[in-house]
């Protein structure tokens, strides 16, 4: 039994070795060894329903944001970014799936999620659902949420939170990082390079 | 007496010449990588109550030099750097085309913050001396 498991151990060392290496010139901060990204717990809904699994973009070159749909600065800068860099790949932007998951599910459900992503790109897939998946998946990533009480003592409130994206090949390897305040063609720079590995 | 004017001439001379390398001389570095490594058992050691700082709240790079940030993982357990969590045995390279200010929510930090000064190469013979010079008291502290 044990020699079957140090067999399997070895042998998904072997399979995660041979990735081929994360290009030098990417504008994000860059994995090595990329490993396997965290797939999405059971209780992650997709805003185009069913379950959301990372698995389903297996082919796809994933960027994985975090964020909530009432924030006002900083989400809809990465998603009319993110946008933006889509549209610039042409024929290529079929193959880059860009995946925004709530921070806060408390307003944010699937169907509203859908409305707001829509108005970025219609091919834009939110995550929701039940707030312990949210944070388990949060916790896999090393993503930090926290609500913000407003000022003035109303009932409302923000959510402060990591705005970063997250950068996954086509294999379903994390690859890279990149942090807030790129421009659409930095990502559409690393997507290219991404979707031209093998 | 004559030996010791020849002694003073000579450092003298040394210490200008010295001064002149640092001011005119381009700078170079050896790798563009500013690595930071997690030595294996930091994660033992902040369970067994020490402090163990690992960044410094402020990192100061100069672009064209030392330009990427290197994290390298060399504990048993993943270790997170402001956005960043970097598996076992995992390194984390970030660059820098920008000269800015780039502040990072850090817990590892008592100010929670973490903060990346990404400055223009030096151009000046004043500017080079003073980037060898923090160079070599940051080696220093190191």
């Amino acid at each position: 039994m044990r020699c079957v498991l140090a067999l399997s151990l070895a042998g998904a060392w072997a399979l995660a070795s041979a990735a081929a290496p994360t290009p030098v010139g990417l504008k994000a901060g860059a994995f090595d060894p990329p490993q396997a990204a965290a797939d999405f717990p059971d209780g992650v809904l997709a805003s185009d329903g069913g379950a959301l699994k990372l698995s389903r973009y297996r082919g796809k070159v994933v960027l994985l944001v975090f964020g909530f749909t009432h924030c006002p600065a900083v989400c809809p800068t990465t998603l009319a970014t993110l946008a933006e860099a889509r549209k610039s790949l042409g024929a290529d932007a079929a193959a880059m799936q860009v995946v925004y998951v709530t921070v806060d599910p408390e307003r944010d459900d699937a169907a509203h999620v859908r409305h707001y992503l829509a108005g970025f790109d219609p091919t834009f897939v939110g995550g929701t659902g039940q707030p312990q998946a949210l944070e388990q998946l949060r916790r896999r990533y090393g993503v930090t949420a926290q609500k913000v009480p407003a000022r003035d003592g109303s009932a409302d409130y923000a959510m402060s939170h990591s705005t970063s994206i997250w950068l996954i090949d086509r294999e379903g390897r994390l690859r890279a990082l990149m942090p807030f305040g790129h421009s659409a063609a930095d990502f559409a720079h690393d997507v290219r390079q991404l979707l031209a590995l093998r | 007496m004559k030996t010791l004017r020849l002694v003073l001439a000579g450092l003298a001379v040394g210490a200008g010449g010295g001064l002149a390398w640092a001011a005119f001389a381009p700078p170079h570095v050896a790798s563009r990588d500013e690595l930071f490594e997690i030595p294996q058992g930091t994660w033992a050691r902040r369970m067994a109550g020490n402090k163990v700082e690992i960044l410094p709240s402020r990192i100061d790079l100069t672009l064209g030099l030392n330009d990427r940030l290197l994290l390298r993982n060399l504990d048993d357990v993943p270790q997170q750097f402001g956005p960043v969590l970097v598996m076992p045995g995992q390194s984390f390279r970030l660059p820098f085309e920008v000269a800015s200010t780039y502040s990072f929510d850090c817990t590892a930090h008592a100010s929670g913050q973490m903060s990346i000064v990404v400055a223009e190469a030096p151009a000046t013979p004043w500017d080079r001396l003073r980037w060898r010079w923090n160079r070599m008291r940051t080696k220093i502290h190191a």
